[in-house]
């Protein structure tokens, strides 16, 4: 079963006309603060805007708020964004969900209102169903050596193994044949300045 | 390359090979052969007393064959580490009644045939794979007459031969009678840019018209009497200062002439050579003799990339070449956390190229070993040690190595080296995987959530973070409209679609469900997606058992960058959802009550490269094909990926 005591935020964007111009986002928030476990909808004209973040974390400070949907974009723009935004007021940047309301919807169904609607309407209501199943998740922090293997010793191998020496790594430059040089000592002269190649 | 050896930082393994490699991100561990070199590096001065007293003469492969040297050699003169070696198989022998001169010869002893392979176990935060590109051996294309004409050899021979350190030192002659060539001729494109997979690549080789220009430029200034005619199809020369030298090249008299020959004769008595061509800017055929012929040859991934490619868990591309994690935006970085490419082994590179992207990969590098600690995006999988039936299927399946697994062990996943694909979730078949942010649980909600109202209005759509989710991202930045049907539920890949999860949404009344992803050459997992092939496969088998319409189901893979593509797809989703009856959608959720979630339909080795007849779900086109595991399959007609694999024939 979900946690008890679910308080879900959503957070329905305009993104100008972008959104509310295809979607009708007052009855969207409306319909979205009835759905289960939603302890407050808000709408906002543009939520990654500085006002829209300050937005959310207010709700979640004034609405003791646990999980975050935000009705917007595609996470691939914003989740990172998002996820800062909610750890900034506490909450574990796991129990964000974004609905994307644009890239999926608003800018796909042009010039019917109701069917881009009901869509936005389905999709918010889907993330709000998977919110209830977010968890925080902590970061498995892994600890790294401070050596690189580099394999092969042609004139890339030497770039990145010289590079990475210079900057203070320990460099394990591992070469199949009796030198390094590759391909690269072979050639007499290289382009475009007919100059030496080793 | 001397300062590689003399960097305090740096530990060079010559003469040295990859065996195993292990760990994660972080935390490998490789195990390197340094093989016996028969020569104290550290003691050896290269004065060459040693080579001189050798009385074993072989070619020279750092002349490609052009010159020779002793079974005790230095590889060339600038070699780093400078010292000599032994190529074991060559020499005599170590007892002194058979040979042993060298040893004699040395005066600081620095010669040990009792020497031993090491074998070193190095622990690394981060590898870099720099294994570059070997060049394509021309001799299968026959009228050239590579390899039968002394006097036709490849751009690569061609170094040498102009060479101060080659095997003429610097008296620039062809290899047939040692005269110098005053007519020379270059053929380009030689193995690169066919679809004749005898005769060479499909790619363009990147490097090679470039380099006859420097070739033509460089004989220009040192024997500025020889008349030098070029062979192209296309000169690709555009990089920064390139067509400023082809055009320098073109105010000295160089020829390039647009048609490559198609026959090549030679002259016994002079050993000159006759070339037949069709020169397609004047639209004749042409016959032209020259001294000698060079042929530009192409590059080819080298042989060892292969192995290490597995070692790592790299992918590879149709061309064999590696396969970096983002083709503009993360193009030094691979699938595997902290494995990192550089230079040919990625794609065919000149000098400046390979430099600029060792660098890249370097800073790559850095900036994981500059951290203490790395964290890991917490979407891993993670095994319920009390559902684990210990059948060791998930480990199968990752495509990252990351389960371990042993008879009679429940499975252990190692985080670090999960990517969170899902795969392993959804290939067990006791719930006993849950992957951490994209929980069954979740899964399940979301299908409700869908298909708890309307549901015969709704196509269930799963999509894949990487290509088929950012590929609808891509339509919708475009405004292109489709059908408003479609409910996305997006995973981190296609292969995180657990079977139950399409049975439990026809049971729940959706009349099509599509399941997308990336294309396999795109997939973002290394190969996770051909196990989605594998499960939808046993799923249409399993609908169409029964008695339902297989063609209910769809697959279709789309990449990012495909918008118009994800268009299509949906309207043809839409079309069909809008052929399925409510009396069908009715009796699945009937037949489907107590049916068992059918199984993959894992192919047999004996399937592997046979012929095989295949369907498409989407427009019902049937054909005979060719069935590879490794072969996306597309419907010939309607292009769609919804083809189910109905049987190989035998």
């Amino acid at each position: 079963m979900p946690p008890e005591n679910l308080r879900i935020g959503v957070f329905v964007c305009d993104c100008g006309s972008n959104i509310a111009g295809a979607v009708d986002t007052q009855a969207l928030r409306a319909y979205a603060e009835n759905l289960p476990g939603v302890a407050v909808a808000v709408r906002n004209k543009y939520t990654c805007a500085d006002p829209g973040q300050q937005e959310i974390q207010r709700a979640i400070y004034e609405h003791n708020l646990n999980r975050v949907v935000v009705a917007s974009c595609s996470p691939t723009s914003y989740e990172a964004i998002f996820r800062q935004c909610i750890e900034g007021a506490g909450l574990n940047p796991y129990l964000l969900e974004m609905a994307n309301i644009r890239e999926h919807c608003s800018w796909v169904t042009p010039g019917d209102r109701e069917a881009a609607t009901r869509k936005a309407k389905d999709i918010v209501k889907v993330a709000v169903a998977r919110a209830h199943w977010l968890y925080p998740q902590d970061e498995e922090q892994i600890p790294v050596t401070d050596a690189a293997m580099v394999i092969g010793g042609g004139v890339a191998g030497i770039q990145a193994a010289l590079d990475l020496a210079d900057a203070g790594h320990k460099v394990y430059l591992v070469e199949k044949k009796a030198s390094i040089g590759g391909i690269m000592a072979q050639l007499d002269k290289v382009y475009p300045d007919i100059e030496c190649s080793i | 390359m001397m300062d590689v050896g003399r960097h305090p930082n740096i530990e060079l393994l010559t003469h040295a090979e990859v065996e195993d490699v292990s760990g994660y991100v972080g935390n490998f561990r490789a195990r390197v052969r340094k093989k016996a070199r028969y020569v104290d590096e550290g003691e050896c001065t290269a004065c060459g007393d040693c080579a001189a007293v050798c009385p074993v003469v072989v070619p020279d492969e750092y002349q490609i064959g052009l010159g020779s040297r002793k079974a005790i050699h230095i590889p060339f003169p600038q070699a780093v580490p400078s010292a000599y070696i032994v190529a074991a198989d060559e020499c005599l022998g170590q007892n002194p009644i058979a040979c042993g001169k060298c040893i004699e010869a040395c005066e600081k002893k620095c010669i040990d045939f009792d020497m031993q392979d090491e074998l070193l176990d190095l622990e690394v935060g981060a590898i870099i794979v720099a294994t570059g590109m070997e060049v394509y051996d021309p001799t299968a294309v026959d009228e050239y007459g590579y390899a039968r004409f002394p006097n036709v050899v490849t751009s690569m021979e061609f170094e040498r031969l102009i060479s101060t350190g080659g095997p003429l030192e610097g008296h620039f002659a062809r290899p047939g009678d040692l005269t110098r060539p005053k007519h020379i001729g270059f053929i380009q494109c030689v193995g690169s840019r066919t679809q004749d997979p005898e005769r060479g690549y499909p790619y363009c080789s990147n490097t090679c018209c470039m380099n006859t220009v420097k070739d033509a430029q460089y004989l220009k200034d040192n024997y500025p009497d020889t008349e030098i005619t070029v062979f192209y199809m296309d000169l690709r020369t555009f990089g920064k200062g390139f067509e400023e030298l082809l055009m320098r090249t073109k105010s000295n008299g160089v020829r390039y002439i647009r048609g490559l020959p198609g026959e090549v004769r030679e002259d016994p008595a002079s050993g000159n050579l006759r070339v037949t061509v069709e020169n397609t800017t004047a639209n004749r055929l042409e016959t032209h003799e020259f001294d000698m012929l060079v042929l530009s040859v192409g590059g080819k991934p080298a042989t060892n990339t292969e192995a290490i490619r597995q070692m790592v868990s790299l992918s590879k591309s149709p061309s064999g070449f590696l396969k970096e994690a983002h083709p503009k935006l993360r193009p030094v970085d691979t699938p595997t956390k902290g494995v990192y490419i550089a230079g040919a082994a990625e794609s065919p590179k000149d000098v400046r190229e390979s430099v600029t992207q060792a660098s890249a990969a370097a800073s790559h590098a850095a900036i994981l070993l500059n951290k203490s600690r790395f964290a890991v995006e917490a979407i891993t999988a993670v095994v319920d040690e009390d559902l684990c039936k210990m059948c060791g299927q998930c480990a199968g399946v990752c495509p990252f190595g990351a389960i371990h697994w042993e008879k009679k062990s429940v499975a252990h996943i190692t985080s670090a080296a999960c990517s969170g694909c899902g795969t392993c979730a959804a290939e067990c078949k006791f719930g006993a995987i849950e992957m951490r942010h994209f929980s069954d649980q979740a899964m399940y909600a979301q299908l409700d959530a869908i298909l708890d109202e309307d549901p015969s209005q709704k196509v269930v759509t799963f999509a894949c973070n990487w290509c088929s989710y950012a590929g609808a991202d891509t339509a919708g930045v475009a405004r292109m409209a489709y059908p408003p049907n479609a409910r996305i539920i997006r995973t981190m890949c296609s292969g995180r679609v657990n079977p139950e999860f399409i049975w439990y949404a026809f049971k729940k009344g959706a009349p099509v469900v599509l399941v997308s992803g990336c294309h396999y050459v795109d997939c973002h997992y290394i190969d996770a997606n051909r196990s989605t092939t594998r499960r939808l496969d046993g799923l249409w088998d399993g609908l169409e058992k029964q008695g339902l319409r297989p063609d209910r189901l769809l697959l279709e893979w789309c990449s990012a960058a495909e918008g118009p593509r994800w268009q299509t797809i949906m309207t043809e989703a839409e079309k069909k959802r809008a052929s399925v009856s409510p009396e069908e959608v009715e009796r699945t959720r009937e037949l489907l009550a107590s049916a068992r979630v059918p199984s993959p339909r894992n192919p047999k080795e004996s399937d592997e490269n046979q012929d095989a007849e295949f369907a498409c779900m989407r427009c019902g086109h049937e054909w005979a094909g060719y069935f590879s595991a490794n072969l996306e399959r597309t419907c010939p007609q309607c292009r769609s990926n919804s083809v189910r694999w109905l049987r190989t024939s035998r």
